[in-house]
């Protein structure tokens, strides 16, 4: 067994865990601890100027979350990963190492709506400018290139339609531009694409969604694929410049092929605070280890409903790049081979009304604002999850006003197909 | 040796295998990776061996500095080279002149020296480039874990215990002085009674 690589599924059940060592406890114990004593002084100093791998406060590391940091970072290919409070506060933190007011990242057009808020607008007060690009016109990221520009940011499954991204393409352009791409994988999880062996520098989750997969608990990730090199030129003086608040240290000089994991703990963490708790850690690790069982369920299910739909009377179009003919069929095809995922839109003939009326006559899927559960999910994004976007923007997100967004779960899809049936006839 | 993909086999050998390093570049500033490295594997029971000319008369964590590998004056089986690239060949040639020669040539992350390794595979050493012994040993440890790195390890046994064993310490605080448990009290009146 010697160097031999594991599969997928023994990875999920397996990585960045082994029997506790005080203990003997076989599952992962939940470190429900602030605070972690030190052997002595001098190992104290030690930890403190990152000279130890040890922990000192949950808010930087904890034995639990630490588990779900390996076992992310072994399914995604990456070196290392940072886990945080939610997938809002893995792009805060991931660009905090990147942009100094005034600098620029590239963002496409088609992604969470609560993502073009806070590109939009939260992150204006930091002084970082997000230029938006469309992910169907590679040119458009080459052109929205500049001298300020310091990462590309993508969706590797674009929420809420379930569009597929052209990963290498837009990797060669972040090449080409010397900065690093950052792929929100959400959508798709490791199970279905590997952004990092489509050329992703930075990948990140809400574990919130199909990794925890149970509804139950917020997190986010931060996956390094330790691919990128910081210290080339003067773009990432997180990364390669002496640190102050570490007495000079260069954190990749001295981490090499993880800093970038490393920044976002010691200085992103460290500093801006948003950890995740470690029982919820231990509730997305409990999600993780079946993983593989519950995407092929959701897709397999997704599947069954877009064609269930595609062929109902009442409706006037399918969005799911599973089908043959949609336009991102070819894409699909090509990055998640295993299936297109779970979460799709689709529109009525009977526009916005018939839309609404849907969502309340529905009994088994649940009408809320969350994807990648075990239940069946629905939503209408122009009046919630897209709500803030004008209907311009609406319409280029894949959220116009006649949209339904479909997140399907691993209940029995015959189920399902009859509680949407019923409800399109009521 | 495939300088670009070394098997873990391979490096885990070389870690269990040398006891003695002899580190060329080793710095007393402790914000420096050299010292980080010389203090990490210093406290993993390795001998540590600091060398550098612009510190001799001085010590590194309790070890004196030496100026060259001459100096050190007794079998070494590690180096371990925190110098630049172009640094490296001068120190291997001096490497392969001790008697008897080192084990292992190792250069740090970011050292590579092509012309190097081959000089010192074909005395019959192993060679390992570009790589942090100190993150090596973190990760095949899975200490490293901790700081959640991918160790690209799994293992369903029960990890030793961190530090030097577990041996329970007798010096806890006592809860007592007087009749404070009521097994005492009852203890006391059964004796009252009789």
């Amino acid at each position: 067994m010697n160097d031999r690589l594991p599969g997928f599924a023994t990875l999920a059940v397996h990585a960045g865990a082994q029997p506790d060592p005080t203990t003997g406890a076989r599952v992962t114990p939940i470190y429900q601890t602030t605070s972690f004593v030190f052997n002595d002084s001098d190992h104290a100093a030690s930890l403190f100027g990152l000279q130890a791998f040890g922990n000192i406060y949950t808010r930087i590391t904890n034995p639990t979350t630490a588990v779900l940091e390996e076992r992310v970072a072994a399914l995604e290919g990456g070196t290392a990963a940072v886990a945080v409070a939610s997938g809002h506060a893995a792009q805060v933190v991931v660009l905090q190492q990147l942009l100094m007011p005034g600098d620029e990242f590239i963002a496409a057009r088609k992604l969470y709506g609560g993502s073009i808020n806070q590109f939009t607008h939260a992150f204006k007060s930091f002084g970082w400018n997000v230029v938006w690009a469309d992910p169907d016109d590679i040119g458009s990221f080459e052109r929205a290139v500049t001298p300020r520009t310091r990462a590309i940011f993508i969706e590797s499954i674009a929420n809420p339609a379930g569009s597929i991204t052209d990963i290498e393409a837009i990797a060669a352009v972040a090449g080409k531009a010397g900065v690093p791409l950052i792929v929100d994988n959400t959508l798709a999880t490791p199970y279905l694409i590997r952004p990092i062996d489509h050329g992703a520098d930075i990948v990140v989750h809400s574990l919130t969604k199909f990794l925890g997969g149970h509804g139950n608990s917020l997190g986010g990730i931060i996956v390094d694929a330790g691919t990128f090199d910081w210290s080339r030129d003067n773009k990432y003086p997180m990364l390669s410049e002496p640190r102050p608040e570490y007495h000079g240290v260069k954190i990749q000089e001295t981490f090499g092929n993880f800093a970038f994991a490393i920044a976002c703990r010691v200085l992103g963490l460290r500093d801006l605070g948003p950890a995740i708790s470690p029982f919820n850690s231990f509730l997305i690790l409990t999600g993780i280890e079946t993983l593989p069982l519950r995407m092929a369920k959701h897709c397999d299910n997704a599947k069954a409903i877009a064609e269930f739909l595609s062929g109902h009377a009442a409706v006037a179009a399918v969005n799911y790049s599973g089908l043959a003919g949609n336009p991102y069929n070819n894409l699909a095809r090509k990055y998640a081979p295993k299936g297109a995922g779970a979460v799709f839109t689709f529109s009525l003939k009977g526009g916005y009304e018939a839309g609404v009326s849907l969502v309340s006559n529905l009994k088994l899927f649940s009408h809320l604002a969350n994807v990648g559960d075990t239940r069946s999910l629905v939503i209408h994004p122009a009046s919630t999850t897209h709500s803030q976007l004008d209907d311009a923007a609406k319409a280029r997100s894949g959220a116009a006003p006649d949209v339904v967004r479909l997140s399907i779960g691993i209940e029995d899809k015959e189920d399902l197909i009859a509680d949407l049936e019923q409800a399109l006839e009521g | 040796m495939n300088h670009d993909a070394y098997p873990d086999s391979y490096i885990r050998e070389i870690l269990n295998g040398v006891k003695s390093i002899a580190m060329v570049g080793a710095s007393p500033v402790n914000v420096r990776p050299s010292y980080f490295a010389f203090k990490y594997l210093a406290q993993r029971g390795y001998d540590m061996i600091p060398v550098n000319p612009g510190h001799v008369g001085k010590n590194l964590l309790d070890k004196p500095f030496v100026a060259s590998l001459a100096d050190i004056g007794r079998p070494v089986d590690m180096i371990d080279i925190f110098r630049n690239s172009s640094h490296i060949m001068p120190v291997v040639e001096e490497a392969l002149r001790l008697d008897p020669p080192p084990k292992v040539i190792w250069m740090q992350l970011g050292a590579r020296d092509e012309a190097a390794a081959a000089r010192a595979e074909a005395a019959g050493l192993k060679v390992v480039m570009n790589r942090c012994p100190k993150i090596e040993y973190g990760r095949l440890s899975s200490e490293i874990s901790w700081m959640g790195v991918n160790s690209r390890t799994l293992s369903s046994k029960r990890a030793p215990v961190p530090t030097q064993g577990m041996r329970l310490s007798l010096n806890r605080t006592s809860v007592g002085g007087g009749e404070t448990a009521a097994s005492d009290r009852a203890a006391k009146n059964r004796n009252d009674a009789t």
